[in-house]
C-alpha cells in the first residue's frame, strides 16, 4: 500500500538518439540509468524557471512594521 | 538575490483580527487534544512559514514520500516528516472533515482541520530517518515515545505562549525584510546548537569572504541533556560579534525549532529552512546534526547530489584546528603540516573545562566568550 500510495511514474517519449547518448553519457559516473539522469538534470531546470517567478509576499504596509518591530529589537 | 520560498510561497497560517477573535469563540467548543511543547514548536514552524510550503501536519502521502524519497508528493524535497501523533482515544470523538483544537497548557493554542487519521511503523520511520532503529539515539528514543496514530491537516495559529528569548526569534518574513533593509543580495546562514568556538568563527568567516551578510541562526527548542542552554548561546555569539565581526555584516537571530539529530537528513531540512528565512548559502558542517557515531563524517555532505533543486547553495567548509607551524586556524585542505602541529578543536574537551570552570586556552576559545559563558552558575541543559 506505501507503495501504490507514493510510487507514481510516468512515461516521457524523448528521441532514441538522445536516449542512447545519455546512456553513453552516464556511463561510469554516479547516475545508474537514463531515467534517473533525466529526472536530476529536469529538477535542476524546473527548480531555476520556477525561481525567476517571484516577488517577495509582504505588501508596504507590512514592511513598515515589521521594519518598525527590527528597529525596536535593535536589527536596524 | 534572495531566493524565492521553499514551493514559492512564505505560508502564513497566524491568523489576526476579527477572524483570529471569531475562531478562537468558535474554538472553545470543539473537541481538543493537548500538544507537547515540541508539536507546538512544529506548529509555530508551520504557521510562520518556516516550514513552507507545508500548510499544517503531513498527510499520509506526503509523509510517505519524504519517509521513501525525501521529497513531498508535489516533488518539492523535504525530508525529516513534520507530523502530529495522538493516542487513538484522544479522537475518538472526531473523523476526518471535523475540526479539532489544540491546546497547549491547557490554553487553545490553534485550529487544525483534520484530512487524515492514519497509523505509522515507529520501527520503519527510525530506520528511513535516522538509519537506525538503537533506542539510544536521541531521536529514535523520542520517536518511541511517541503516540500510535498521526493526524494531518492544515492548521491555523490562534495564540502563542510567551517564550523568555521571543525579543530574539526572528520569523522568515522579519529576516526576508531585514537582508533587504541591510541590501544584501547573498547570505550565508549558520545552523548552532553550541556556543561559538574558534573553530566556528573560522568557518563562519571563511564563508563571509564570499557573501554580503552573514546569519547566525542558533536553534531554541528541545536539545539533549549537555547542551548549552539558549540564553547562554545566545550571550556567548553576542560576545564574539562585539569584539570580533565587523558591525553590519552578521545578523544573530533565534531559530524557534526541534532538533532531531538525523545527521544527513537533518542537513537538507535545516538548508530548506534556512532557505525560507532568504539565505543563499548555507554552511554544512562535518557530521551535521548528528550524534555518536550514526553517520560518516561527510554523509552529510554527500546527500545534498541527490537534491539539484534545492534552491539553496550548502557551502561545505571543512572543519578548522590550531596549526603550531601555521600559526593560526587552518583546515587539512590548506595546511601542509602533519598531525603533530595539529590542535583539534573539540567541543567535548571545552565543556568539560566549563564544568570545572576554567578557561579553555585562546586557540580555542575567545577569552571574552569564555568569560560570558563562565558567568552562568549552569550553562547546560539538564
Amino acid at each position: 500500500m506505501n507503495e501504490e500510495k507514493r510510487g507514481k511514474y510516468t512515461t516521457v517519449s524523448i528521441p532514441t538518439t538522445l536516449y542512447n547518448r545519455i546512456k553513453d553519457l552516464i556511463k561510469d559516473t554516479g547516475f545508474t540509468s537514463v531515467s534517473q539522469y533525466v529526472t536530476y538534470v529536469l529538477r535542476e531546470i524546473v527548480a531555476r524557471h520556477e525561481e525567476e517567478k517571484y516577488s517577495e509576499p509582504f505588501t508596504e504596509e507590512d514592511k513598515e512594521k515589521i521594519i518598525e518591530k527590527l528597529r525596536r529589537l535593535g536589527y536596524i | 538575490m534572495i531566493p524565492r520560498p521553499h514551493g514559492g510561497r512564505l505560508v502564513n497560517r497566524v491568523l489576526t483580527g476579527k477572524r483570529r477573535e471569531a475562531l478562537l469563540r468558535e474554538a472553545g467548543e470543539l473537541p481538543s487534544i493537548e500538544i507537547s511543547y515540541e508539536r507546538l514548536i512544529d506548529l509555530m514552524d508551520i504557521a510562520y512559514g518556516a516550514f513552507s510550503p507545508l500548510e499544517g501536519f503531513m498527510v499520509q502521502e506526503d509523509y510517505l514520500h519524504v519517509l521513501y524519497d525525501m521529497r513531498l508528493s508535489n516533488d518539492l524535497p523535504w525530508t525529516i516528516p513534520v507530523t502530529l501523533d495522538v493516542d487513538p482515544e484522544e479522537i475518538s470523538s472526531v473523523k476526518e472533515g471535523d475540526d479539532l483544537a489544540l491546546k497547549y497548557n491547557g490554553e487553545i493554542v490553534a485550529v487544525m482541520r483534520i484530512e487524515e487519521i492514519y497509523g505509522w511503523d515507529k520501527k520503519e520511520y527510525a530506520r528511513q530517518v535516522y538509519k537506525t532503529t538503537d533506542k539510544n539515539h536521541p531521536g529514535v528514543a523520542k520517536t518511541y515515545h511517541r503516540k500510535e496514530l498521526l493526524v494531518g491537516g492544515e492548521i491555523d495559529l490562534l495564540r502563542e505562549p510567551s517564550h523568555p528569548l521571543e525579543n530574539r526569534i526572528l520569523w522568515p518574513i522579519e529576516t526576508r525584510v531585514l537582508f533587504r533593509e541591510k541590501k544584501w543580495r547573498t547570505i550565508v546562514a549558520f545552523q548552532t546548537r553550541n556556543v561559538p568556538h574558534r573553530g566556528h568563527e573560522y568557518v563562519q568567516k571563511a564563508a563571509l569572504t564570499f557573501t554580503d551578510g552573514l546569519l547566525i541562526h542558533p536553534l531554541i527548542g528541545w536539545k539533549k541533556p549537555g547542551d548549552y542552554r539558549d540564553e547562554v548561546i545566545f550571550a556567548a555569539y553576542e560576545a564574539l560579534i562585539k569584539y570580533y565581526y565587523p558591525k553590519d555584516v552578521v545578523v544573530l537571530a533565534g531559530l524557534l525549532m526541534n532538533m532531531n539529530y538525523a545527521g544527513p537528513r537533518e542537513a537538507i531540512h535545516h538548508a530548506i529552512v534556512r532557505k525560507n528565512f532568504g539565505a543563499t548559502h548555507f554552511i554544512v558542517g562535518r557530521d551535521h546534526a548528528g550524534v555518536g557515531d550514526y553517520y560518516g563524517p561527510y554523509e552529510a555532505w554527500e546527500i545534498f547530489d541527490e537534491f539539484p533543486d534545492l534552491g539553496i547553495t550548502p557551502l561545505f567548509i571543512r572543519e578548522a584546528f590550531y596549526c603550531k607551524k601555521c600559526g593560526g586556524m587552518v583546515n587539512e585542505k590548506i595546511c601542509p603540516h602533519s598531525e603533530e602541529y595539529r590542535v583539534k578543536i573539540s567541543g567535548t574537551k571545552i565543556r568539560s573545562m566549563i564544568r570545572e570552570g576554567k578557561i579553555p586556552p585562546e586557540y580555542m576559545m575567545r577569552p571574552e566568550v569564555a568569560r560570558v559563558i563562565l558567568s552562568f552558575k549552569d550553562p547546560f541543559v539538564h
